[in-house]
């Protein structure tokens, strides 16, 4: 190919003739209509023109496709001049519908004319192909082998997914065919089927190996893209084909495939690296299978030894391929040589595999970084930015609290060039997480973050702010250290305004705000007007959005102290508190307000020293109380702003009072009241429903001031031993890059290389660790963690009889007495339970002794605690609930404590949110003296909430009143998994009309993802289904008892899981995303 | 392989086959900067480009820039060799290529592509096959449909 002749343009004419004045050939259809077009086009000299001319075109094409009288033979010509107008960017959609008429009508030619036109101009969402599947069908089942080609391209290709099972006979019936092509199409088609449908095509697993036996190396190479999707998604279930892989690699490479599978004197190199990426897909974590393939890697190796393209793809993949597997140390160092090889290349395309390589090589062997090191040096100054990019990506991955400093300049060096959006946010967030672990001082945090916000601008992360401000506000664990900090970032964002503020990014001023207004006290030499003053110049700048506005009076209302502030923060008042904005209005009103009142401003907004650490419990579980009332006194239940909307569209009829019969419960539902809410929240933006999510973000909840903390509210603050050391290693030494005299650029690389590299040849275990090799400086306090371990930080009624921790009760005791339902030997029960000596607690060896009267056939499934209902005289009422599979158990416990037996005791139970049924007929028990009887009663929910209530009455004849009591129990005991196919789901989410979307925040773990992490804790806690896992999103599902359906969408975002819940059933998706934030929390 | 672009230097387009379902004026979008992108690059720079969140594999032959974007975890020179592979069929079949036969039997080199990548997979590598199914395809119809020009109604 290298000697293709450049033809330019001047030399079109005569080629033009040429092309048209050869015979016979292909050629001649171009000549007359899309030859001129296309000559036509060329001349022109202008866009406009080109306009003109192609919407002249395509009018005549229009014309004459709708005439009755085209011939196929012409329509082809005209589709493929159509599918030139719409290559140049026209459009030609009127075309489309007769695409596939030519596909279903015109002879072998033009059909396949009419395929092409088709699989150009629809994608495969598109409605106009389901009227080729007819067309598709008719041509599989032809006897023509170039149709039957045809159709199997075309479906290859794009093909409704919900048509497959049409034609999916036909196509399984080709994998049979006699003629090697055909069969290879077929299996392509299927891998198209497969990808599209998975589960169509499941049941035809067993033929996909028949194809990659096939006689014909296409046909096995074919199937090869199957198994290599297979096995990405389910390594384990082909564990024993890598024998079969590692034996046709083995073949391929040997030569023993026919020449026309070789590329440049290299035997089927493609065939080649699927093979190895499909080896280094099982071999993964599995020492065993990867013993197996060894032999044949070191042969790949040794064999792609030609300098040429294509041996470098396939050492490569090999390289790839031996650092995924389990190690094998004499591998490995070949590996590492070839990586050698392409890092050290003259050619720039392998150089950047090289270091591509190398990014993912660091982590498991650090040296070779090291090896490397004057290479990387000289990459960082590559012209080419994707080389320093991919450099920079190194050096990120070997990053440590020594060669910090250096690392990060050189990032932010680039970031400071770098024009690319998505380079910049991904550089940006890196920068700072490299910030927040290795920082060595003060002064160096701030200043690189102040670097991150100028340089980040507005399309920066939001976590990067919200974690920068979280850190801050936490601050370190000394008081001293922490002063200082604060001070520090106090003093630089001072002289970043006296500076010019206008060129600063509008996120950084929010920030620059929030700390000045959180902190600017504590710098005593900078006064309270001096800051007011400053905040207000930000106020006057002409591209201050009002969001930054907002913030700036947020810090003015905590700053503004003293009389020398008053002047000003009144005409800033007057200004603001007729703003069109409400969102300004109201911070210029709480503003005027507070300024004036220093009593109340010193209640809601208290000085940081006496702060107490605060907890926001999101899911605003103290309210619950109040709900129920409301809800008793005959409230409308709160609903969903979107279910709000949903049911206003529904009743179709304008509504002049839209929140008349909700707005009571939604305040309450929703906590806050704005006014409170947007002082004391200083961060969140004062709309009750961005603060409702508070859960997600946990800067939010930062800047909280303890407002409507219930009493008895007691956070329990623990205190976490401070570290002896504080800021960092003295024997770190923090060399600036460059700083010697030397003029000789070979001696600052050098110097550059040894202060980059540090620490890289030794303790490569704290290099990689970097989880959890945090160093000191960041030993912060785990605030908002700890106490909420603490479940006694709660008061809330609901956690009385929540039962929290569920246990699996009778294994502890192996020889239980088996109770037949109803009374037994207490006192041994006793007995066995006092022998539990560390149970000091009564309640806990009642519960014990209570767990025995379990019965039988309960026994070993997930029970609650046994909470005391009610006592009457010596009768005492205790119940628990245990979760069986198809439903929920409530158990209750009438224990008997006087020595005389009662009689006629009933018990009754109702409730408005449940179905109660109880398994035994009699109503009246008798319970005789020191004995306990057992009912049992299976509970199905009738109206979802977050906690459904029991009333339950205890007849007693002996007492003349009866004893009321009531039972509470989460939604959660409902709550199922329910198992289903990734395509079910897909079809059930569809068909529910009733959603919630929200963001949980995410649990971190150290052995797996934060994604994985968080949803073990969600199907532990509340027995969800996961469906699937797909990179950063998970589908999840559920049923409510007995089959109220609910699916979960998760995905990871920055540190928070979006989460969207659908269900037939309306309360639903909001009951389940409540228990999600408790089972979250509890984490 | 998410989709395959072909282009002049003067950034026309000469060849678009996507992968992977787009909306018109997304594909547009993605074209126009990807043209804007690769035009400006130097003759030595490297031919991979990190765009978005995919990886672009672009190679210059004459006038023509044969691009494809590629997931991450794709082998970058074996889709350089891909393109390759179809420069060479390329010219097999026209007799060498220029981007004039392209632009003038454009559905040519697409059945060419189709028949050598398929759904974005290399379907078949092997040279001969390729050129063998694209002639049968074309022998086996030249004939015939001299005479079955009926006018359909």
């Amino acid at each position: 190919m290298s000697d293709v002749v450049e033809k330019t343009l001047t030399a079109l004419p005569s080629l033009l003739l040429s092309v048209d004045s050869q015979p016979g050939s292909a050629k001649l259809s171009t000549s007359s209509k899309l030859g001129s077009l296309i000559r036509n086009i060329t001349e022109l000299t202008s866009k406009h023109e080109e306009e003109k001319l192609i919407q002249r075109e395509l009018s005549s094409i229009k014309d004459q496709v709708s005439s009755p009288n085209t011939t196929m033979r012409q329509m082809k010509e005209l589709m493929v001049r159509a599918i030139y107008c719409e290559m140049l960017g026209y459009d030609s959609s009127f075309t489309y519908i007769h695409a596939i008429k030519l596909a279903q009508q015109g002879s072998v030619l033009e059909k396949r004319v009419g395929y092409l036109a088709v699989s150009l101009f629809l994608n495969e969402h598109h409605e106009l192909l389901l009227l080729l599947v007819n067309t598709v069908l008719k041509d599989l089942q032809s006897t023509n082998l170039i149709e039957v080609c045809m159709a199997l391209t075309v479906v290859s290709q794009i093909f409704p997914k919900d048509m497959i099972p049409a034609i999916l006979p036909l196509v399984e019936e080709k994998l049979n065919h006699p003629k090697e092509i055909i069969r290879r199409k077929a299996v392509l088609a299927l891998y198209k089927f497969h990808l599209i449908a998975p589960n169509q095509v499941q049941h035809i697993h067993n033929k996909f190996r028949k194809a990659l036996c096939d006689k014909d190396p296409g046909v096995m190479g074919a199937s090869l893209h199957i198994y290599l999707h297979l096995i990405q998604e389910n390594p384990e279930g082909y564990k024993d084909l890598t024998t079969s892989f590692v034996t046709i690699l083995k073949q391929v490479v040997g030569g023993k495939l026919p020449m026309d599978f070789n590329y440049h004197s290299v035997p089927a190199p493609w065939i080649q690296i699927q093979l190895l990426q499909i080896l280094s897909l099982l071999g993964k974590n599995d020492p065993g299978t990867s013993e197996i393939m060894h032999e044949i890697l070191e042969e790949s190796l040794r064999r792609a030894e030609m300098n040429h393209n294509i041996t470098y793809a396939i050492l490569y993949e090999c390289v790839k391929c031996i650092y995924t597997i389990h190690p094998k140390s004499d591998l490995l160092e070949k590996a590492a040589k070839c990586i050698g090889n392409f890092v050290l290349s003259s050619k720039i395309n392998l150089k950047y595999l090289g270091l591509k390589a190398l990014t993912y090589v660091v982590q498991q062997d650090p040296k070779l970084a090291l090896q490397h090191q004057m290479t990387i040096i000289e990459c960082l100054e590559h012209p080419d930015l994707i080389i320093k990019r991919e450099t920079l990506e190194i050096l990120f991955r070997i990053t440590n609290a020594q060669n910090v400093t250096v690392i990060v300049e050189k990032m932010l060096t680039f970031l400071s060039t770098s024009e690319d959006d998505h380079t910049t946010i991904d550089l940006v967030g890196k920068v700072a997480e490299l910030a927040k672990k290795y920082a060595p001082d003060n002064e160096w945090f701030i200043q690189t973050m102040n670097a991150v916000f100028s340089l980040g601008g507005e399309t920066m992360q939001p976590d990067i702010t919200n974690s920068f401000l979280k850190l801050l506000s936490e601050g370190f664990d000394s008081v001293e250290e922490d002063r200082k900090l604060k001070v520090f970032a106090v003093n630089s964002y001072v002289s970043l305004l006296e500076g010019e503020p206008e060129k600063l990014p509008q996120r950084f001023l929010q920030v620059i705000s929030w700390v000045l207004g959180e902190f600017s006290h504590l710098q005593q030499d900078v006064g309270a007007e001096t800051v007011v003053c400053l905040l207000d110049k930000l106020l006057h700048m002409k591209n201050s959005t009002s969001e930054t506005k907002t913030w700036v009076l947020m810090a003015m209302t905590k700053v503004c102290e003293g009389a020398a502030c008053a002047p000003l923060v009144q005409s800033v008042c007057e200004t603001y508190s007729s703003s069109l904005d409400t969102v300004l209005r109201q911070r210029a009103q709480e503003l005027q307000h507070l300024s004036r009142d220093p009593a109340l401003r010193a209640r809601v907004l208290p000085p940081v020293c006496t702060r107490e650490p605060l907890e926001v419990d999101s899911s605003l579980s103290f309210l619950d109380e109040f709900v129920s009332e409301a809800l008793a006194a005959g409230a409308a239940p709160y609903k969903p702003s979107h279910q709000r909307q949903e049911e206003l569209a529904q009743t179709k009829a304008v509504s002049y009072e839209p929140y008349q019969l909700t707005l009571p419960i939604s305040t309450t539902a929703h906590t806050h009241t704005p006014s409170l809410l947007s002082i004391s929240s200083s961060l969140s933006e004062g709309s009750a429903d961005l603060s409702h999510k508070g859960g997600s973000s946990s800067l939010k909840l930062e800047g909280v001031k303890r407002v409507w903390g219930r009493g008895g509210y007691e956070a329990a603050q623990v205190e976490t031993p401070s570290p002896p050391q504080e800021g960092g290693d003295p024997s770190i030494s923090h060399t600036p890059p460059l700083t010697s005299e030397d003029t000789e650029s070979k001696q600052q690389e050098q110097q550059l290389a040894s202060s980059m590299f540090l620490g890289l040849d030794h303790s490569s275990v704290t290099l990689m660790g970097k989880g959890d090799s945090t160093p000191s400086w960041l030993k912060r306090k785990e605030r908002g963690q700890t106490p909420l371990n603490d479940a006694q930080t709660f008061t809330d009624p609901q956690e009385l009889t929540d039962p929290s921790p569920l246990h699996v009760v009778s294994p502890q005791f192996p020889q239980s007495p088996v109770i037949a339902n109803g009374t037994s030997d207490t006192e041994a029960a006793l007995a066995l339970a006092c022998l539990d000596t560390n149970r000091s607690s009564t309640n806990q060896l009642e519960d014990r002794g209570l767990s025995l009267y379990l019965p039988a056939e309960l026994s070993g499934l997930i029970c609650s605690e046994i909470s005391v209902l009610c006592s009457s005289e010596s009768l005492e009422l205790s119940a628990c609930h245990v979760h069986k599979l198809r439903s929920l158990e409530m158990i209750v416990f009438i224990s008997n404590s006087s020595d005389n037996a009662v009689q006629q005791i009933q018990v009754q139970l109702h409730s408005e949110q449940l179905e109660v049924s109880c398994a035994s007929e009699s109503q009246m028990e008798e319970v005789k003296g020191h004995s306990v009887v057992v009912r049992q009663y299976s509970l199905r929910v009738r109206k979802p909430s977050v906690h459904v209530e029991l009333i339950g009455t205890l007849f007693h004849p002996e007492t003349p009143q009866n004893v009321q009591f009531t039972y509470r129990l989460p939604l959660s005991s409902f709550i199922r998994p329910l198992t289903l196919s990734t395509e079910e789901y897909g079809t059930m989410w569809l068909s529910f009309s009733n959603d919630t979307k929200q963001n949980l925040t995410l649990v971190h773990s150290e052995n797996e993802g934060p994604l994985r992490a968080t949803l073990n804790v969600l199907t532990e806690d509340l027995h969800l289904h996961v469906v699937e896992i797909i990179g950063m999103e998970a589908i999840v599902a559920c049923r409510l008892l007995q089959d109220q359906p609910c699916l979960m969408h998760c995905r990871v975002h920055g540190d928070a899981l979006a989460v969207w819940l659908r269900s037939p059933v309306p309360e639903l998706p909001d009951c389940l995303i409540y228990h999600c934030q408790r089972a979250l929390q509890g984490h | 392989m998410q989709f395959m672009l072909l282009f002049s230097r003067q950034g026309k387009l000469r060849l678009q086959k996507w992968y992977v379902p787009l909306c018109d004026k997304e594909k547009k979008k993605i074209t126009r900067e990807l043209l804007q992108t690769v035009l400006a690059r130097k003759p030595k720079m490297c031919s991979f480009l990190e765009w978005r969140d995919l990886k672009v594999v672009y190679k210059r032959y004459a006038s023509l820039y044969f691009c494809c974007a590629i997931e991450n975890q794709d082998n970058e020179l074996i889709t350089l060799e891909i393109i390759h592979r179809y420069v060479e069929l390329l010219d097999k079949y026209f007799g060498s290529v220029c981007e004039l036969d392209i632009i003038f039997n454009f559905e040519k080199a697409y059945f060419i592509l189709d028949e050598f990548l398929l759904g974005g997979e290399a379907q078949e590598t092997s040279k001969k096959n390729v050129l063998k199914a694209i002639e049968q395809a074309d022998l086996l119809q030249e004939p015939r449909h001299e005479y079955f020009n009926v006018p359909v109604y």
